[in-house]
């Protein structure tokens, strides 16, 4: 057995590692938590790394999951070894081709990082609900519990593949394993080799289909045939868990690692005995043979291949003292008289009990349950509390364990204290922010320790559901033995709190275990630090005798040209402190890593960072504790006491990060839950904050309009609600004739600033006195935020402005419109956002909006706080997520409805028209309601109507009151951004669009994939990079807008806020009005453009400037008026694209990368805006 | 025949126009282009530490931005293996262009650590450079510097990177010392090569409609030659490194009275980049006609012939130049 390549590497890369040496093709399409694999293998082959046979694999990004599994399909059937990486969703969307490619017997390996499906609310995190989904389908289920295992499995069920002809879906638990990072023993290319037999790849190809010797396959069957040719692969599925058996016996003799399918763990003679697969089987593992050490007589099976389920292997592998069996399913099969895991165990034993070859003493008591749903932390302690369970009389069937329900009470208990510890295994918990680099620090701090021969190392990192300020909670084991632990520290040795304001926000100290380290960066010396602690924490750390380090990260991260990034600061305290090497060792080891980290990001960055570990010894300081608490100072609520009920018992307690804590009875029953709680968070994540400055301020309404986070709102009201303003509050006369009594206030709501600058950088107005000083600047918080809290206050106590008297037709009157979309955890500077904000301004009252999953549906619908927002009316946004794929058509849906009701209020109003009084119910049916005027009119008629109506008694008229609202008409809102609109929702926009309906569809273009993390979409531009497209985009984006002009009654436009902020306003405006489907176009800038956020507007701007994003409003309304439709809203191009486009690292990267395809692509690039420029102007002017 | 050859900084030319740096440089192609059309060595675009410390920091910015924060998106770029922020794209083109061209390639530099001047130019000199310019930029804007130690420096700079390279070093320089003879002689002291006179460096203008500071870089015009003539006049003859001049040669006449002055090259950049990289050939073409109908020999005959060491009337450079002119100003339009 040769020596093994040792590294630290997560369960994505552990397994793409092996499924790209042994395939073709990779047909990929992106989605959490299984994207890396695919990332990885567009890298690898964009690097040229070759497969096992010295080729390199072709990876092609499809235009969803179902794409990705045709093409699989097509490749597999033409002899090609093709693989795919999927999860969740994704793998819903290849059933179809699943039972294709399974029915005719074809040999292939699915990745697949197990993920929940979107049921009562979408999640992104692991259980087995997706692959549990497709047992129906003929696919083998191999499922793998570790790194090492995703590795290991991954070659196992590609050579079993091969050898069973039956695919293989490979799976491992989404996040727990996909992104635990851990030391694992690679598979060099010559195992890989001998794992893989030529002869069967050969008999691979042979089957292929060749015109050569053709044959046909996938015939249409009749009644006759197609059930006994179903049967005929029967056989197939026998010998496959015999093949596979051999295969894990072979890698073993290979290896040195031995698996079987059902592995067994714990005491020989066990009575009580889990049964489990996944993650999970590890804790059961580590709990079992704890147990057992201690005389329990526990075991556990660890379940490899789930289908086929080879009943003699799984009963071979009980122990004959078995008495009582639980088996844990990490899925829910509602309705079931059980989880399929437990059906198959139940079924096994009874079918062996029948026949006479149950081989046990009697039959066993078998209970089944479900854990771990979403990534629910499934512990040693919910593993105990199990076989606990096993140990009762009357045991619970279909329990659930992990979770309080106190409605069915379908939950056991378990002792949350019982701990199993690894030997000489260090915990350590670190607390930072996204931004600061925390996790990527904790990475190499794992990989440096994993390198050292003498240690194993682990990483799991949870990460908030924020994409501004977000939190982060590192865990980190180290020890001298393989850690399997795969579950969160509950009890930590160490305890890095990188922000200071942590402690006052979450329970820091609370797994500090007794005698734990605590490194705190504080911008506190030690001898000022403890005098700013709350009481609390100073409880804890004299009650737990926690050694209590200081650090001023932020200051030595300024000193040393690091400016927030305090990773390495931190990460070399760590080393210092933890004592886990000598300290010159470990800053040695750190720096080595620092150069491997940021050799390609030039010498000026590695310095800076070695710098930064050099002087941060001489910033760490030990702090004399006390030995009693001396601060008076207790923590603040979660939430205002001001807030519904709802919010301070549910969503407060998801807020303080105790969500577990909730018992089922808390939970809304289906997936409903209230808007309007962003507001209670006030997250105060920026330290720094716009500040108006009346004098300055020309009242345009700029800052408001592109305001992300809804954070600048304007009001005008009359001077004498003044009166009892805080003496802060600041206010100056309308800049309006006509109004001499009229104030005007533009109030800054700081505690929810992300403090992106998008609003000082819109500002036109500047200080006559002053250079640089404009209308609105960005300055420190703390010193005003007292005053501000005051001044909002006051703020909320004017009344909003009637939106009868609001001009909606320019930028500043329609930021006098109370937006109903606010606060949102959308990245700073957010380039989508102010669109969305603008459509809740302009119709929230009325709006209805489908939102298609991104990033828009994260920031606008993920837990705990939601952003869209009722007025005092109650009216707002009604708003809902289906899937990826389906928006379009879920959107249409909101209108089949709100007309199919129209009609029958309209009906039903008719009928009632006596008692209602005629005039008003010809006035309402006939009434025009395409202004605001117009609408507000409306409402007053429909209440009207209401009032009367509720006098009159019988099925109709209730009837009636159910559907009467849409007598006001509604507003339907299809949004999402360009990876739904230009691939995997393509289908559904364009059917919509050709409906006729009047629904209005608005794509958030950010022209990649931006919630999954910047992979190519097809409207990424040419020339720039992204995921999927590491050499530079090829081809154009598409021009959706000209697709859609193409039918002739889409109202169409392509808009750019920071370009024309007017434009975007008409077209959302006529948008709305034309009364069939309309599609927005919006450059969004993001994040993953590689920009300065702050510069997003002025790179709008530059874009149209450069012609490659040209204004254009398409409007069949005014072709009746002999008008051309096609209005060219922009200039002609002014200035070069690159001058717009190398402002932006997505291009520029391959200048530095791949200059002659840099210059090649731009040329080309340049040439689309001018073809597409010349087409623009042409429509434009042929009137 | 005339002989239009001359040297400069060590380094022999066939002719005396040699192309500055611009943006035709940026590119081996585009070198070559200056090479076929004409110019007897081309000074390439300067490569500025600052702007590729700049780069890297902003790299490393924008790729960490927003990363490790939210599940789904833990990056949002490609690794990607080859990304060169250094300045190994510079290099890489000096290796090019030195390799597809017959006329020396001097690198040009423009550092701002002591470490970034030494080490990038002796990459420069490993790369093929046939010589280098060092194109000190620097405003001293701390009101607290005194004159000799901005001038030291300079000094340091050049003493520095002399000790690192074998190849000819140039000193590009502003014109703003005290004592520009004396700092000449200082930079003759420490093994300059060459000094170039002067660079036009980034001088901050004003947006009236913006409200804002921004930079601003014109190109040069015929009657910016003043200053350089002067001090290439003033110069030649009393130290050893060669001349060039580098301003406001946009037409036959300037370089000839560089030429007298007593420059070894002169050197074009916005000429070039308004009429192209041919307009040397005609640059050249001009001097030697109008050599030829003056009866001049060489290069070497014209050189310094109008410099201070040479004209009847030495004080003409000094105070008395002054007089001069507003006599003439009289002279043309008092009434």
């Amino acid at each position: 057995m040769a020596n093994h390549e040792v590294t630290t590497i997560d369960g994505n890369e552990a397994c793409a590692y092996v499924a790209y040496r042994v395939n073709e093709i990779c047909g990929i399409y992106p989605i959490t938590p299984s994207s890396t694999m695919a990332e990885l293998a567009d890298q690898w082959a964009s690097e040229g790394k070759a497969n096992i046979w010295g080729n390199v694999p072709q990876v092609i990004e499809m235009q969803s999951e179902a794409g990705a599994a045709g093409a699989v399909h097509g490749a597999l059937q033409t002899g090609a070894l093709t693989t795919t990486f999927t999860a969740s969703q994704g793998l819903m969307l290849m059933i179809p081709n699943m039972y294709k490619i399974a029915g005719e017997l074809t040999a292939a390996v699915f990745h697949v990082a197990a993920r929940s499906l979107a049921a009562q609310g979408l999640s992104i995190f692991g259980d087995h609900q997706d692959v549990m989904a497709v047992r129906s389908t003929g696919f083998a289920l191999l499922s793998a519990s570790s790194v090492q295992e995703a590795h290991d499995m991954s070659l196992i069920a590609q050579a079993a593949a091969l050898e069973s002809r039956i695919p293989f879906i490979h799976f491992f638990d989404g996040f727990r394993t996909s992104h635990e990072v851990n030391k694992l023993e690679l598979l060099s290319d010559d195992e890989i080799r001998a794992m893989i037999r030529e002869d069967l790849v050969l008999a691979h190809r042979a089957r292929a289909l060749t015109p050569e010797h053709p044959f046909i396959r996938g015939t249409a069957q009749n009644p006759d045939v197609y059930f006994q040719a179903r049967e005929t692969v029967n056989r197939f599925y026998d010998a496959c868990p015999g093949i596979v058996a051999k295969v894990m016996e072979r890698f073993g003799d290979l290896t040195g690692r031995h698996y079987h399918l059902f592995d067994y763990f714990g005491d020989p003679e066990a009575e009580r005995v889990l049964i489990i697969m996944g993650s999970g089987a590890d804790i059961a593992r580590e709990t079992v043979e704890y147990l057992a050490a201690r005389g329990e007589k526990v075991g556990a099976v660890q379940v490899h291949l789930y289908r086929p389920f080879a009943a003699d292997a799984f009963l071979a592998s009980l122990p004959k003292t078995t008495k009582s069996i639980a088996v844990l399913d990490r899925t829910k099969e509602p309705g079931s008289t059980g989880e399929p895991m437990y059906l198959d165990v139940v079924t096994t034993l009874a079918t062996a009990q029948a026949s006479g070859t149950l081989g046990l003493a009697a039959m066993p008591r078998v209970i089944g349950g479900r854990y771990g749903l979403s990534s629910k932390d499934f512990t040693p302690a919910m593993a105990k509390g199990v076989l606990d369970e096993l140990k009762k009389a009357d045991p619970k069937n279909g329990f659930t364990v992990g979770i309080t329900d106190d409605v069915t009470h379908k939950s056991i208990d378990y002792d949350p204290t019982f701990r199993v510890v690894g030997k000489g295994v260090v915990r350590a918990l670190f607390f930072g922010l996204g931004a600061d680099g925390t996790v990527g620090a904790n990475k190499n701090t794992i990989k440096i320790i994993g390198e050292d021969p003498e240690f194993y190392a682990q990483g799991y990192f949870v990460y908030d559901s924020k994409k501004s300020g977000s939190q982060t909670v590192s865990h980190v084991r180290f020890g001298p033995d393989p850690i399997r632990s795969s579950y969160l520290i509950e009890k930590a040795d160490f305890i890095g709190c990188h922000q200071f304001n942590f402690l006052e926000k979450a329970d820091v100290l609370g797994p500090a275990d007794e005698g734990a380290t605590l490194l705190l960066n504080a911008p506190y010396g030690p001898d000022e630090i403890w005098d700013h602690l709350p009481r609390v924490v100073q409880e804890q750390i004299i009650a737990k005798k926690l050694p209590f380090y200081v650090i001023d990260a932020y200051k030595v991260a300024r000193e040393t040209g690091m400016g927030t990034r305090t990773n390495t600061i931190m990460q070399t305290c760590f080393f210092a402190i933890s004592g886990v090497m000598p300290r010159d060792r470990a800053i040695e080891k750190i720096k080595a890593s620092i150069k491997k980290t940021y050799r390609l990001k030039g010498d000026e960055v590695v310095r800076k960072n070695f710098e930064a570990v050099d002087h941060t010894l001489a910033h760490l300081h030990k702090v004399e504790v006390p030995a009693a608490a001396t601060s008076a100072r207790e923590l603040p609520p979660t939430v205002s006491v001001a807030a519904p009920d709802f919010v301070k018992n549910v969503t407060a307690m998801m807020m303080a990060g105790r969500g577990d804590e909730l018992p089922v009875s808390a939970m809304p029953i289906d997936g409903t839950y209230p808007s309007a709680t962003t507001k209670w968070e006030k997250r105060n994540i920026s330290l720094f904050v716009p500040i108006w400055e009346p004098d300055i301020c020309i009242q345009c309404g700029n800052c408001s309009f592109v305001c992300p986070h809804s954070v600048i709102r304007s009001k005008f009201y009359n001077e004498t609600m003044l009166a009892d303003a805080p003496g802060a509050f600041k206010s100056a006369p309308i800049d309006a004739r006509g109004f001499p009594d009229t104030r005007y206030t533009l109030q800054i709501y700081l505690e929810d600033c992300t403090g992106c600058g998008l609003c000082v950088e819109v500002c036109p107005a500047k200080s006559k006195e002053q250079s640089g000083m404009k209308a609105i600047n960005m300055r420190p918080k703390e010193p005003v935020l007292e005053a501000e809290r005051a001044n909002i206050s006051f703020f909320e106590t004017l009344p909003v402005n009637d939106r009868g008297r609001v001009d909606f037709s320019t930028v500043r009157g329609s930021q006098f419109l109370e937006p109903l979309f606010e606060f949102s955890g959308a990245c700073a500077g957010c380039g989508e956002t102010p669109y969305v904000k603008l459509l809740s301004q302009l119709f929230g009252d009325r709006l209805t909006v489908a939102n298609a999953t991104g990033c828009s549906s994260i920031y606008g619908g993920n837990l705990p706080t939601t952003p869209w927002a009722q007025n005092a009316e109650g009216r707002g946004p009604a708003w809902s997520n289906s899937l990826f794929e389906d928006n379009a058509e879920f959107g249409l849906g909101f209108r089949l409805s709100a007309d199919k009701h129209l009609e029958i209020a309209t009906a039903l109003t008719k009928q009632f028209q006596a008692e209602l009084g005629t005039d008003l119910v010809e006035e309402t049916l006939n009434a025009p309601q395409r202004t605001e005027v117009e609408i507000r009119l409306q409402r007053a008629r429909v209440a009207e109507l209401k009032k009367r109506l509720s006098a009159i008694e019988g099925d109709k008229a209730q009837s009636l009151m159910s559907v009467i609202d849409h007598l006001v008409r509604r507003s339907v809102w299809i949004i999402g951004g360009d990876g739904w609109a230009y691939d995997i929702g393509y289908g559904g926009v364009d059917h919509v669009l050709s409906t006729g309906r009047d629904v209005n569809i608005l794509v958030m273009d950010t022209e990649v994939y931006s919630n999954t993390g910047g992979q190519m979409s097809k409207s990424t531009p040419t020339a720039a990079i992204a995921k999927f497209a590491a050499a530079g985009k090829q081809v154009a984006k598409k021009d959706l807008a000209l697709q859609a002009i193409s039918y002739g009654n889409v109202y169409v436009a392509r808009v750019a806020m920071g370009a024309n902020p007017q434009q975007t306003l008409l077209a959302f405006r006529e948008a709305e009005t034309y009364p069939g489907p309309s599609l927005i176009l919006a450059y969004s800038h993001c994040i993953a453009h590689g920009i300065n956020m702050q510069n997003g507007l002025k790179q709008q701007s530059l874009a149209v400037h450069s012609g490659y994003w040209p204004l254009v409003r398409y409007n069949p309304a005014v072709r009746e008026s002999g008008e051309n439709p096609f209005v060219l809203d922009s200039q002609r191009p002014r200035i070069p694209l690159k001058d717009y486009a190398y402002n932006e690292l997505r291009y520029r990267m391959l200048t530095r990368t791949n200059p002659e395809a840099a210059d090649r692509l731009m040329a080309m690039a340049q040439e689309q805006v001018h073809r597409k420029w010349e087409v623009y102007e042409e429509m434009a002017t042929r009137g | 025949m005339v002989d239009l050859s001359t040297t400069y900084m060590g380094l022999p030319l066939k002719h005396p126009v040699v192309a500055s740096a611009s943006p035709l440089s940026e590119s081996a192609d585009g070198i070559k282009r200056l090479e076929d059309g004409g110019a007897a060595a081309v000074v390439m675009f300067s490569l500025f530490e600052e702007q590729l410390q700049h780069e890297s920091e902003a790299f490393e910015h924008l790729t960490t931005s927003g990363t490790e924060s939210f599940p789904e998106s833990l990056t949002y770029f490609p690794e990607v293996e080859d990304y060169h922020v250094g300045p190994d794209r510079y290099l890489d083109l000096i290796r090019r262009a030195s390799e597809a061209c017959d006329i020396p390639v001097i690198g040009s530099l423009n550092g701002i650590t002591s470490r970034g001047w030494v080490d990038t130019a002796r990459q420069m000199q490993d790369a093929g450079a046939k010589g280098i310019e060092l194109n000190v930029y620097y405003i001293p804007a701390d009101l607290g510097m005194t004159g000799r130690e901005v001038e030291d420096r300079y000094v340091d700079v050049l003493a520095a990177v002399k000790q690192a390279v074998t190849i000819p070093v140039a000193m590009k320089l502003s014109p703003f010392f005290s004592a520009m003879g004396d700092m000449a002689r200082r930079l003759d002291g420490a093994g300059a090569d060459a000094l170039v006179l002067f660079n036009r460096f980034y001088q901050p203008d004003f947006d009236l409609d913006k409200l804002e500071v921004k930079p601003n870089l014109n190109l040069s015009t015929a009657t910016e030659i003043r200053l350089p003539l002067l001090w290439i006049a003033i110069l030649y003859g009393r130290i050893r490194p060669s001349l060039a001049a580098t301003t406001g040669v946009h037409g036959v006449e300037e370089a000839i009275k560089y030429l007298m002055a007593g420059a070894d090259a002169v050197m074009s950049t916005s000429a070039l980049l308004k009429h192209g990289p041919g307009f040397t050939t005609t640059l050249v073409n001009g001097i030697r006609d109008w050599m030829e109908v003056r009866d001049y020999d060489s290069i070497q005959q014209m050189k310094g012939s109008m410099s201070q060491k040479n004209v009847a009337d030495p004080t003409a450079f000094e105070r008395a130049n002054y007089i001069k002119i507003l006599e003439s100003y009289k002279s043309d339009f008092a009434a």
